[in-house]
């Protein structure tokens, strides 16, 4: 009973850190429909509904995250990047990348969107099941690639492989394969890239690589800890355009 | 309510899927692996119950607010009653969406600039530069970078142009760019393209984008709906790449004038 009573007490910062995130949005949009367009937002109250529940929802979200997934996933992250088998290290960061990129709230939101904007242009078959095989493929796609990204961002922090050459090859991979892919999944796809690496992707891989790169002699933390963000949002791009060239192709 | 109960506990299971790989791989890494007990066990069930809670009730209020939210600004201010005047003949011109470039640098600005991830990267960035990159300017480097990708990204969908032809541009330009600017801001500048997109600002843009599409005539919200987000993440990186090579030329100009002096 204490612990909840500390965690509600705990509530108020990620609340307050919740409405800073929606304040500017509110402010643009209330100056925007008294000034410019003058006109009434249709279904208000429902919408003020919902922004309460995102409000409390991103409250929670971060609150929880920050007393349970992000402590235990910041001591396995030093603990595997001090010490133990090399095979055990990037196992956990294949399945890092994979786990919180599934649970990432914006990739969920953004693979359910483009499944109803495909089912409408008929792409996809229009009832909630085909939806739901759509949504999940791309997710999954997300997921493996941002999996196989944090596990070569691994390697390069180990081998000190450079970044920039590995950040080129990924732009040449993307540029080549656009053209082949299908041009309804391309919007999509060059997205995936910037909605991998939110709320829970960043803090947790961060973690890993800044505790790997002062794990390692000679290493810059700053240099060398920074890179597996940039590679997590170059490999979605590719897979997205490959599972459209699956499913769509 | 009723509906509002029922949509909450829908999705409430749909989120334990969500979460059950990324709590199965630490518990599996703490308890098998590393062969460690979690002290505290009690407050980290409540701490993953706080967080599936909390992610439900995201997706519902997604959906009820800033998905219709980012639908209806769209929609209002792509509607030809809004764009011209009584009797006026409507083009459909890129120029006559003028309000939708402005909203679109407003909204890009003001979610990105208060933006806590980014104050915490500006902050360290002014630390390892030694003051030569002051946080100030590298927030407004970022928020600038987001507002013009953003902008960008609205008027490629009003004029229907191909996605691929601009991000191979600014692809060609952050690498050119990246051969010139000082090397210890090269990772953070990349960085800087994935933290500023925040949960929120996302499916906002996305709202905003397949409006846009679904209302303005002759684009199709699914081959031009989405990408916003991929402006949002490409310009960052070319405006603090720019902001660093400028703080260099600078720091080289004052140097030279010490010397002359």
């Amino acid at each position: 009973m204490n612990s909840i009573l500390v965690s509600l007490h705990q509530m108020v910062r990620p609340l307050l850190g919740a409405l800073r995130d929606l304040t500017p949005i509110l402010i643009v949009i209330v100056v925007f429909q008294t000034l410019v367009l003058q006109q009434p937002i249709p279904d208000l109250g429902s919408m003020m509904v919902g922004f309460l529940c995102v409000l409390i929802g991103l409250a929670l979200f971060v609150q929880g995250l920050e007393s349970a997934l992000f402590p235990i996933g910041e001591n396995l992250a030093h603990a595997f990047a001090n010490k133990g088998s090399v095979a055990w290290l990037l196992l956990f960061a294949v399945l890092l990348g994979f786990g919180t990129t599934i649970a990432e709230p914006a990739l969920i939101a953004i693979a359910a969107k483009a499944a109803d904007v495909a089912a409408a242009a008929s792409l996809i078959g229009s009832d909630a099941a085909a939806r739901e095989e759509y949504a999940d493929g791309l997710r999954l796609s997300v997921a493996v690639s941002v999996g196989l990204a944090i596990l070569i961002g691994v390697l390069r922090i180990l081998r000190g492989w450079p970044l920039p050459y590995l950040i080129i090859s990924g732009y040449l991979l993307i540029e080549f394969m656009t053209p082949f892919a299908p041009p309804e999944i391309i919007g999509i796809a060059y997205d995936a890239g910037g909605v991998t690496t939110s709320t829970i992707t960043v803090p947790l891989v961060a973690a890993l690589g800044v505790g790997l790169a002062s794990s390692i002699q000679g290493r810059n933390p700053v240099l060398d800890g920074f890179g597996l963000i940039a590679l997590a949002s170059l490999l979605p791009m590719v897979f997205v355009m490959a599972y459209g060239l699956m499913v769509l192709g | 309510m009723i509906a509002l109960l029922l949509d909450v506990f829908d999705t409430f299971r749909n989120t334990l899927d969500d979460l059950a790989p990324i709590i199965g791989t630490l518990f599996f890494f703490q308890y098998v692996v590393l062969k460690q007990p979690l002290i505290n066990l009690d407050r980290i069930l409540i701490g993953l119950f706080m967080v599936a809670l909390g992610l439900t009730l995201f997706l519902v209020g997604l959906e009820k607010a800033i998905f219709p939210l980012g639908d209806t600004m769209a929609r209002q201010l792509t509607d030809p009653a809004f764009l011209y005047a009584a009797g006026q003949i409507p083009t459909y011109l890129w120029q006559d969406y003028f309000w939708v470039y402005v909203f679109a640098f407003s909204i890009g600005f003001s979610t990105t600039v208060a933006e806590p991830a980014l104050i915490a990267v500006a902050l360290k960035a002014e630390d390892i530069s030694g003051g030569a990159i002051s946080a100030f300017g590298l927030r407004m480097a970022v928020a600038m970078g987001v507002a013009i990708g953003v902008t960008i990204g609205c008027f490629r969908i009003v004029s229907g142009t191909s996605l691929w032809m601009y991000i191979v541009v600014a692809y060609v330009v952050v690498l050119l760019q990246t051969l010139r600017a000082p090397k210890i801001m090269i990772p953070l500048a990349f960085d800087s393209g994935g933290v500023t997109t925040s949960t929120v600002t996302v499916p906002l843009l996305a709202a905003l984008g397949l409006g846009l599409a679904s209302t303005i005539p002759g684009r199709s919200p699914v081959l031009d709906g989405f990408g916003l987000i991929a402006f949002a993440s490409v310009f960052p990186i070319m405006t603090v790449l720019a902001y660093s090579q400028f703080s260099a030329w600078q720091e080289r100009q004052s140097n030279k004038q010490d010397k002359e002096g």
